[in-house]
């Protein structure tokens, strides 16, 4: 069973949460797809038993040996990456695509695709099982691409090891990189708390949820901060027919456990934060499809 | 004039928070300021003001129609096409765009011989313009649901930006890839927000390789401090990075930003001490020779 753990908006307890469930009981694959700003492996510090290269697209880059500056190049990028500055071109690497088009054109061949290939995949074991990890290099185009790879190894190693629960630990937003980690899971889990930002953004991330058809939990995290705007999220829930798997409250042992480096299962289990956690997680695993 | 952009490599850290927070008390002080959302995945600045819209532009990307009694199935197309957007089977004589892959490069026309292939306009999103108290003074960028990447919207508001304002506050997407590198590209000064906890220090770290990269200048707000440790602040000191501010955790600040307010305008000393931070960076990096 895959079950991925999402929010719309940053910063509401995903990975928190995610590190909780994946130590509650028996051994897990836990595989963070936030490979913008991988985090997980902080707490679990896993052992690194394989790695690989992930290829994140081309850059341009000219050859000024071979260039002319005739600036056809220019015309053809629909990208703004290319301008000629005192009659030379010049290739903006942050504006570039990696499209192929410029050096394809290029009646000189001055123009190369160099690989963008400082993102890397981590697989390896943590205390509580096995563990793959994606850290995309800063700058890079975040496709989903990485995500496929980071879910696609961490199937194989569900596989391998026998392990039945895979938990997907996702990233914010709604593009592409949240899609591919929802496409074809089993569950979603959508971690919101009770502000403004909170609801627009599990709104909005529920319309992907619909598209792809998914059944879809809601976790209300810190949900004491502001007992009305929860009890508004609550109403939009019921009235779009979404199941609340429950309610937390705000924990400053959420924080003092992330510091030790620990979930708050692996903090402190008879707390009370940790008991509905586990509740939580027993409503949503029971449940069939 | 100065562009500032509020960012942080961990999501819920407080950039929409610090950044209409210093919006507001900006326009307290009579200063011209203009903020700009380009969190385009799941923007929120409007909700804390009393917005009026004034003007929304589709932005769109050109995707290819291909004709069917002109195509040939020669395949050079799907060749060209670097994003997997063409799926054909020339012995079937299947060729179909796939839209969502499309980046809109127009590779694919470049490539076909036969004349078979035309454009047309798909939208990604919206930029909308807002009025406050009568000024235009909000830009959002706000990205279609199901559209794969933000940054042709990110760059269409950027577009939008009134340069004869004094301050120009960008509130950018979470992380460090293509959105967040769109947005802090054409700012003067970064203002990265993190929280004391392990999680916000290291993706504090990666902001701040990225920034050194790319050759811009910045500093940091650590909000919520009493939570968590001291690991930030640390780093901070080591690495000779100014700490612009600290904000403690309160659970009224959480509260009040729960509702959509703006706390700046309830609390004068929060308000003081961020006026404070935005007229430094101003009179320090202002009017500077941006590249961009």
């Amino acid at each position: 069973m895959e079950i991925a753990i999402i929010s719309g908006k940053g910063g509401t307890g995903k990975s928190s949460i995610s590190a909780a469930f994946a130590t509650l009981n028996g051994e897990v694959v836990l595989a963070d797809c936030d490979v913008d700003a991988a985090n997980l492996y902080l707490l679990f510090n896993p052992s690194h038993e394989e790695e690989e290269v992930y290829i994140a697209g081309s850059k341009a880059v000219i050859d000024y040996s071979l260039c002319t500056n005739c600036g056809l190049c220019v015309s053809y990028c629909r990208f703004d990456a290319i301008s000629l500055i005192d009659d030379k071109v010049s290739i903006s690497e942050i504006a570039c695509d990696g499209c192929v088009l410029c050096s394809r054109i290029c009646p000189d061949n001055a123009i190369t695709m160099v690989p963008n290939n400082k993102s890397m995949m981590y697989s390896g074991s943590f205390r509580n099982g096995k563990m793959v990890y994606g850290r995309l290099a800063p700058g890079e185009e975040n496709s989903g691409k990485l995500v496929n790879m980071v879910r696609e190894k961490a199937k194989q190693t569900a596989k391998a090891n026998g392990l039945d629960t895979i938990i997907l630990d996702g990233p914010p937003g709604i593009g592409c990189p949240v899609i591919s980690t929802l496409t074809g899971v089993d569950k979603v889990v959508i971690v919101t708390e009770p502000t403004i930002s909170g609801l627009h953004d599990m709104q909005r991330v529920m319309g992907i949820v619909h598209k792809f058809n998914l059944k879809a939990y809601v976790i209300i995290n810190k949900y004491d901060l502001n007992t009305s705007m929860s009890t508004q999220i609550r109403k939009w829930c019921k009235e779009s027919n979404i199941e609340i798997a429950g309610e937390l409250p705000f924990d400053k042992n959420m924080v003092e456990a992330m510091v030790q480096k620990k979930s708050i299962i692996e903090f402190n289990p008879n707390i009370n934060i940790s008991k509905k956690i586990k509740r939580i997680w027993n409503k949503i695993t029971n449940q069939k499809k | 004039m100065i562009k500032i952009a509020i960012a942080s490599g961990k999501g819920g850290t407080g950039k929409t928070f610090i950044a209409t927070n210093i919006f507001y008390t900006l326009l307290q002080n009579n200063y011209k300021a203009m903020l700009v959302d380009c969190d385009a995945e799941a923007p929120n600045d409007t909700a804390f003001f009393d917005a009026e819209l004034t003007e929304s532009n589709e932005v769109t990307q050109q995707v290819p129609v291909i004709n069917i009694d002109t195509c040939t199935f020669c395949g050079k197309c799907h060749e060209y096409c670097n994003y997997n957007a063409i799926f054909i089977l020339p012995p079937m004589k299947i060729i179909k765009v796939i839209e969502d892959l499309c980046h809109g490069c127009g590779a694919c026309s470049v490539a076909c011989k036969f004349g078979a292939i035309s454009e047309k306009p798909v939208s990604l999103g919206q930029v909308a313009l807002y009025s406050i108290n009568g000024l235009p003074s909000l830009i959002e960028a706000r990205m279609n649901i199901g559209v794969m990447s933000p940054v042709t919207v990110i760059k269409a508001a950027i577009k939008q930006i009134d340069n004869n304002a004094d301050f120009i506050i960008m509130d950018a997407p979470p992380g460090t890839s293509c959105p967040f590198i769109q947005t802090v590209a054409s700012a003067d000064y970064v203002i990265l927000v993190t929280e004391p906890t392990p999680f916000g220090l290291s993706d504090l770290k990666q902001s701040v390789e990225t920034l050194k990269k790319i050759d811009k200048s910045y500093g940091v707000i650590i909000n919520r401090t009493g939570l968590g440790n001291s690991s930030v602040q640390d780093y901070l000191f080591k690495e000779n990075i100014p700490l612009l501010l600290e904000i403690p955790f309160k659970k009224e600040i959480a509260g009040l930003y729960s509702r959509g307010k703006i706390v700046s305008e309830s609390d004068s000393s929060f308000a003081v001490q961020l006026l404070t931070v935005a007229e430094n960076i101003s009179k320090q990096y202002g009017n500077s020779n941006n590249k961009r």
